[in-house]
């Protein structure tokens, strides 16, 4: 729990070369505009990594949620690398794993089952939120 | 959407407003228009200094989407000593086709969509050009 924070940071990874990217983009902003927009923010990973001190510092400002979509892990490592240790990380591989009949394949638009991992990992994703807000009893 | 290509398309990652994804959706029409000539590669992992996407884009032309004035994508490619033979804004066509009003993130309203075609289009013009 962070008392003294206001809103979170998620932090995606987006992976335009991988279905898993889609993914985790998509489950980010579900939180971001449907389970928790006034407690959520976000910032491009591309710039996060490479912008001047305003967007670096934007995991220092705000406790963060990265959501990976590969074991490469990008939004963890660039955060760790950058602002210190994520609140909370996730991977897209840790909701999909419970359900290997899905086989994710969609890089624009997401399938109907392709769309229910996204909608469990964002579920998941606003639990950590509430967990950082200390919203989890409301 | 990867292995041997002539050309890496790679958009930027803007998950924060629309235009962000309307690169993205425009990559991934010439992709499938074009398979085995386009290929695409994360940009976080260019950007994090990966070394197999930095030999990628040191060696294949490189055409960068940018959807916000930051232009990740080309910066990005060039910072990797990339061979980055043209840059598209999003931003551009947008002020060329002032009618349209893209929205959504996590799916493109109608002029998300046609702009996306738009952008697709130009992609595909300078594939040809760059194949040629």
């Amino acid at each position: 729990m962070c008392p003294q924070a206001v809103k979170v940071g998620i932090i995606a990874c987006c992976g335009e070369e991988i279905p898993e990217g889609t993914v985790a983009r998509v489950a980010t902003r579900l939180v971001l505009e449907e389970l928790r927009p006034n407690d959520t923010v976000t910032i491009c990973l591309p710039l996060f990594l490479t912008g001047d001190k305003n967007e670096t510092d934007f995991a220092k400002v705000y406790p963060t949620i990265t959501v990976d979509g590969c074991k490469k892990r990008c939004a963890q490592n660039a955060t760790d690398k950058l602002s210190g240790k994520p609140t909370h990380s996730i991977s897209v591989e840790d909701v999909a794993k419970k359900h290997p009949e899905i086989k994710l394949r969609s890089f624009d638009k997401l399938s109907e089952d392709e769309m229910r991992i996204a909608r469990e990992l964002a579920e998941e994703i606003a639990s950590m939120v509430d967990q950082i807000l200390n919203k989890a009893s409301i | 959407m990867s292995g041997e290509a002539k050309v890496v398309i790679i958009p930027c990652s803007g998950i924060g407003k629309a235009l962000g994804q309307v690169s993205r959706i425009a990559a991934f029409q010439v992709l499938e228009k074009k398979p085995g000539v386009a290929r695409t590669l994360c940009l976080a992992l260019l950007t994090m200094g990966d070394k197999d996407a930095a030999e990628v884009v040191s060696k294949t032309p490189c055409i960068a989407i940018d959807g916000c004035p930051n232009m990740c994508a080309a910066k990005n490619i060039e910072a990797s000593k990339g061979r980055l033979v043209a840059k598209i804004m999003v931003t551009e066509i947008l002020r060329n086709n002032k009618g349209l009003r893209p929205g959504g993130i996590i799916e493109l309203n109608a002029d998300g969509r046609k702009l996306a075609d738009l952008v697709a289009k130009e992609v595909a013009s300078k594939i040809d050009t760059v194949v040629d």
